[in-house]
């Protein structure tokens, strides 16, 4: 990729995730958390073509420990956050009452 | 099908970002990570089409490794207790790093065809990846109670600057000398990363652990987004900037709450004030369950203050079911939630959440510090640090200048509290001596049980 758009991009996605936090309440900033650490399990695409590649063993043990751990990631970032966010339906407030 | 790949990403890089902005509003939050989940399904699959994907045994490692990583974690995610979510999320996000860190090395030991720019991006994101890893680790173990000693000893930040100094050297070493570096360095720069990861760690204390967490799921959005441009991905660079650059606000929010910059989190030692602390004066006072029933019964406001205490205690269901005797009663209920309460922000909202307590009555420092003053009972479950007065009169106090509840300014205090001994952090609570105080000593679920009972004799 051409580095002046890579550098765009880096800019634009920066600006947006500064954006879209900072009108989230505190009473969400643990499930938030929680959801962006989710997002970066993305990585799991990453590490999939990273050993989809490899070639010598090395590359391949490193390959293989990096889509364990990205699909760790990104597995359990969005059981977490979907177990937390789950109790705060508006309905089970009603509920309570 | 490459046409096809390339929409997958950039749809699942639409969702990621529509999905955190629905998480801004506790009614949509849920919507929003089920878009973003969509999303990563969506990537993952088309994935399996890429074209640098090749060999059926690298195609057979693939498969097993997402059901392993994905069957640990997912069975673990269910299982995992609303109190130990703060630790669970380090340990996924530590996950998160070391995958990016993987990847880098990877790619720096296949040195095949990056241009200078990958190649050094490979290695930041490589540096930063595995200090959020190693780091992410130590953390969850701090928190999980595995590991409970903080490690300090004298010249620890020069060692660590040291340490830290190198690795980068290291870094621009193997950035700079084309396909010429040997496996040796690349080794030695990963594993001088994960110690570096560890020693920044091992000093700061389980109090400002969520700051720490917290910045380091900054860190590995960023790697995560370096790692992206490395394998020429956008779907990873949006997201992993989106994360870095949330996490960084999230972070700076957190340390606000703490009223300490976060250089002071990282770099100094949590404690160690120079001073000497003010002695307290006064005794502590004990009171009888049946006493304090009494009181909230006949009282017209009643302020409840949680701490983590309370939610290691599970108290959080008796508590509620206390305080819906006291709304009958026409006793106006309120909670209180410091920012740090629980162990990150909002935890303690995740908690009550839990067992039920609407919305309506939970109130930030903010909105409820002005109310002290009316408040006929503050009732103090499992929270320290927080109502500490010393924090707003002692400068010597290690939380001095950290915004509090004032809950001494209530007419009446009762503390529910373990023991006499001093807390997590090992301050003194000035409040707990106070003339309006009484304390009521044991489990907290098992005094309020006592409470919910003797409320109902009243």
């Amino acid at each position: 990729m051409e580095g002046i758009i890579a550098l765009y991009i880096f800019m634009l996605a920066a600006f947006t995730g500064y954006e879209v936090i900072s009108k989230v309440p505190v009473i969400l900033h643990t499930p938030l958390m929680s959801g962006s650490n989710f997002i970066h399990g993305i990585v799991l695409v990453g590490a999939m073509v990273a050993l989809g590649h490899a070639g010598s063993k090395l590359e391949m043990l490193f390959g293989f420990i990096a889509v364990i751990l990205a699909a760790g990631n990104a597995a359990g970032g969005y059981v977490v956050t979907e177990r937390m966010l789950e109790m705060f339906k508006p309905s089970d407030k009603k509920e309570s009452k | 099908m490459d046409f096809m790949i390339k929409a997958s990403y950039f749809i699942a890089a639409g969702l990621f970002i529509y999905g955190l902005k629905k998480m801004s509003s506790p009614a949509s939050a849920r919507d929003g990570i089920v878009w973003a989940g969509v999303g990563m399904i969506l990537a993952t699959l088309a994935t399996f089409f890429h074209e640098s994907i090749h060999g059926l045994t690298n195609y057979l490692l693939i498969i097993i490794a997402i059901a392993i990583g994905g069957y640990l974690a997912w069975t673990s995610g269910k299982k995992v207790a609303m109190t130990d979510m703060p630790q669970m999320v380090a340990l996924y996000n530590g996950m998160g790093g070391g995958a990016a860190a993987a990847i880098a090395a990877v790619e720096l030991i296949q040195r095949s065809g990056m241009n200078f720019t990958e190649q050094a991006l490979a290695v930041v994101g490589g540096l930063i990846g595995t200090i959020a890893f190693s780091g992410s680790l130590i953390a969850y173990a701090k928190l999980q109670g595995i590991m409970r000693k903080t490690i300090r000893f004298p010249m620890q930040q020069l060692l660590n600057a040291s340490a830290f100094i190198i690795t980068v050297i290291l870094g621009l070493v193997i950035a700079f000398s084309g396909t010429d570096y040997g496996l040796g360095i690349l080794f030695i720069f990963f594993l001088l990363a994960l110690v570096f990861g560890v020693m920044m760690t091992v000093p700061i204390g389980g109090a400002d652990m969520p700051v720490v967490i917290s910045l380091f799921n900054a860190l590995t959005g960023l790697a995560v987004g370096f790692e992206g441009y490395v394998l020429d991905n956008p779907a990873m660079m949006i997201a992993g900037t989106v994360v870095g650059s949330a996490g960084f606000l999230l972070t700076q929010l957190m340390a606000k709450a703490m009223n300490r910059p976060i250089s002071n989190v990282l770099f100094s030692n949590f404690g160690d004030a120079t001073g000497k602390a003010q002695d307290v004066s006064g005794s502590m006072k004990e009171i009888e369950a049946s006493d304090v029933s009494v009181m909230m019964a006949f009282a017209q406001k009643v302020v409840i203050v949680p701490g983590y205490g309370m939610a290691v205690a599970q108290a959080q269901h008796k508590i509620w079911e206390l305080v819906k005797q006291l709304q009958e009663r026409n006793v106006t209920v309120k909670f209180a939630i410091h920012p740090v309460a629980g162990r990150m922000p909002g935890h303690m909202n995740v908690l009550l959440a839990e067992a039920g307590v609407p919305y309506d009555i939970i109130y930030d420092l903010d909105e409820i510090n002005e109310e002290f003053a009316t408040t006929d009972v503050t009732l103090v479950i499992g929270a320290n640090d927080v109502v500490n007065p010393a924090a707003r009169t002692d400068p010597n106090s290690p939380i001095f200048g950290m915004p509090i509840l004032n809950a001494d300014k209530s007419k009446n205090i009762i503390v529910i509290k373990r023991g006499k001994g001093k807390g997590f952090s090992g301050i003194e609570n000035h409040l707990f001596f106070a003339d309006n105080t009484r304390m009521l000593y044991g489990d907290a679920q098992a005094v309020a049980s006592e409470l919910v009972s003797t409320v109902k004799e009243v």
